[in-house]
């Protein structure tokens, strides 16, 4: 897809058939209709995210505030905002690896609360990239695509083997599949730890600033596995500000402030005609370089 | 290894300064001992006739000549490559021992005619009670160092608690009250066990913080990628955070074990046979006593140091991904 056709997209939630996890990965025809009315928006199936007036506290410092977030499925979400704004806490709270106070926040139809149980089952199903990779240094490549299959899902070891090996085809690092990741460079580790995601055939992925800790060169190899990955469908929620990738890939781009989302557009009005001051403010700073 | 820079200083050893001061040292030490009665006195005769008639000039020709053989030595060693080095000065060290321990007109034979029952027996039990002690001080200490890191309030009094008593008391006390108080209790178990038992419990409480170090040492970030993955707590120890605390966790565990290697030697106040115990009765009645506790510091440091050799081998193994 090129980046003037997602230019049309506008505003646009897309509306595609829901695939299974393993389709989503291979190219699928991305059609889409025209704009959803609010009846599509209630198929519950469709939506792999859903927070609604999501707040959230550490200890008495509020982090997140009513914030409501809907990701459907094959969506590319763009999260951008200063430091501080609470984007690595909303994303972190998609996979519980934080806890909200108050709201609701409903991943791949399931709840996410204090009690529940089946928290593997929703971890299963989101990936995560980290901003320093963190990589399982005391295995090799290979071993760090194999391990999630093979120790949670019951893959068979040759099959976890195949699998590992096709992701790591996939972001064009196989023959480092032997190596330790410390024998890595950053923009290889970052894209090792996509592929260990993908092993997990998740149905949604989460980035948190996947390319902040890279060396300038390295960036645009991380970014190129992000496009292709969305290309091919993948549901993405992305913390960056890499706005060209996000002119070029995203959905929707959400700007968070303190908390909030204080706004949320499709690429092309974000940049062109963004409504709020902070956002303009924000938008200068960053763009200007 | 220290972090050597790439500029070459001249060998320490080499320079005129350290040398004179080393020279200056030596001759100060040997001035204040009288040798001229010993073999020294003998050899340096041609020079100053009758050691023992030869006063003060004797006692300083005699410590002249051990300052200029020091100092000789010294300089030659420092031209050698490093391993040469390490090998003359072990060689020299232990010569000295040797010559150290020869004052002592120690009867061989005596030594020889006890060694295999020093070995079968004592040698054996020391090993056994020290590697089952250190196999269930292991088990514990991973047990408390997780409840001490715990957010149990429970499970973390109890740890803390085990911690500071065991590290409290001195080990003697631990076996005496294990081996006379269990049997207040009414629970009666033998000298072997208690012994085992006592120093688990002491050696865990201090493995415990090895341990909770080690793990505490993990970045937060593993475990975030493990839980992000689905991992479970129990997995996440076992498969990510166990395995890298590891190259953290053995460098002062294996130094605990070589501790207690010679700790185990408390155990013979119970009477049990292990290598302490059977030096001390063999010797005591044929006043060879130090025959026997030379025998066995010797066989306690033979040990010791296959155990430095067993540790350096596993740090290695787990260094592997460390490299680059
Ligand atoms: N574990 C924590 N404990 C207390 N405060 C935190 C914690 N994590 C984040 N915060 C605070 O929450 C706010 C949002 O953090 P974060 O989500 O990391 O921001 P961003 O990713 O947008 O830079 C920041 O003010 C940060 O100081
Ligand atoms: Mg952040």
């Amino acid at each position: 897809m090129t980046a003037s056709k997602i230019h049309q997209l506008k505003n646009v939630p897309s509306q595609r058939e829901p695939t299974d996890a393993a389709d989503m990965l291979h190219l699928q025809p991305t059609s889409f209709q025209g704009p959803s009315g609010k009846k599509q928006v209630t198929m519950t199936s469709d939506k792999i995210i859903e927070a609604t007036h999501v707040s959230k506290w550490y200890g008495t410092f509020r982090a997140l505030t009513d914030v409501n977030l809907t990701v459907r499925k094959g969506e590319r979400i763009v999260i951008c905002g200063p430091s501080g704004s609470g984007k690595s806490t909303l994303i972190r709270c998609f996979n519980r690896l934080e806890a909200h106070q108050e709201g609701e926040i409903t991943v791949n139809g399931i709840r996410l609360h204090n009690k529940m149980r089946n928290v593997t089952e929703v971890r299963k199903n989101v990936g995560m990239v980290f901003q320093h990779f963190n990589l399982f240094p005391h295995m090799t490549v290979l071993m760090n695509c194999m391990a999630g299959p093979m120790w949670i899902k019951d893959v068979p070891e040759a099959e976890a083997k195949k699998t590992a090996l096709q992701f790591l085809e996939r972001v064009r690092i196989p023959e480092q599949a032997n190596k330790y990741p410390v024998q890595l460079s950053g923009g290889q580790q970052q894209r090792v730890a996509i592929a260990r995601s993908l092993c997990m055939e998740p149905a949604v992925m989460l980035f948190d600033e996947p390319t902040s800790a890279l060396d300038p060169e390295m960036v645009s190899e991380v970014l190129e596995t992000m496009t292709s990955l969305a290309r091919d469908g993948m549901t993405m929620v992305c913390v960056t500000h890499e706005m060209g990738f996000a002119r070029a890939v995203a959905d929707r781009v959400i700007f968070m402030d303190a908390g909030r989302i204080v706004e949320e557009a499709a690429p092309k009005d974000f940049f062109t005609k963004p409504q709020h001051d902070r956002t303009k403010l924000f938008l200068g700073q960053i763009l200007q370089h | 290894m220290l972090y050597q820079d790439t500029v070459e200083s001249e060998v320490l050893v080499h320079k005129p300064w350290f040398v004179a001061s080393i020279f200056a040292l030596v001759l100060a030490l040997f001035l204040t001992i009288n040798l001229t009665g010993t073999v020294m006195g003998e050899v340096m005769r041609p020079v100053i006739g009758d050691p023992l008639e030869s006063g003060f000039y004797g006692r300083f020709a005699i410590a002249f000549v051990i300052a200029v053989m020091f100092c000789l030595n010294l300089v030659l060693i420092g031209f050698g490559p490093l391993i040469v080095q390490i090998v003359v000065v072990w060689l020299e060290l232990l010569v000295l021992f040797i010559g150290f321990f020869n004052l002592f007109n120690l009867s061989l034979p005596f030594i020889w005619d006890n060694l295999p029952l020093l070995i079968s027996q004592g040698v054996f039990t020391t090993l056994y009670v020290s590697a089952i002690s250190l196999l269930f001080a292991s088990m514990i200490a991973i047990v408390a160092a997780i409840a001490k890191l715990s957010t149990n309030g429970f499970a973390y009094g109890i740890a803390s608690f085990y911690t500071s008593f065991f590290r409290g008391l001195p080990l003697l006390m631990q076996i005496y009250l294990v081996y006379l108080g269990l049997p207040q209790l009414g629970i009666v178990i033998d000298a072997v066990p208690s012994g085992i038992l006592a120093l688990s419990l002491c050696i865990g409480a201090y493995m415990t913080e090895i341990f909770r170090s080690g793990i505490a040492s993990i970045d937060r970030g593993q475990w975030e990628a493990s839980r992000s993955m689905g991992f479970g707590f129990g997995l996440t120890m076992r498969r990510i955070v166990l395995p890298q605390a590891l190259p953290v966790i053995i460098p002062p565990t294996g130094n605990m074990f070589i501790g207690m290697l010679k700790d185990s030697s408390l155990v013979s106040v119970l009477g049990v046979w292990e290598l302490t115990f059977l030096a001390r009765t063999i010797g005591q009645p044929t006043f060879h006593h130090m025959e026997m506790l030379i025998a066995a510091a010797i066989i306690y440091w033979i040990l010791s140091v296959c155990l430095e050799m067993i540790q350096g081998r596993i740090e290695r193994h787990y260094a592997r991904s460390k490299v680059r």
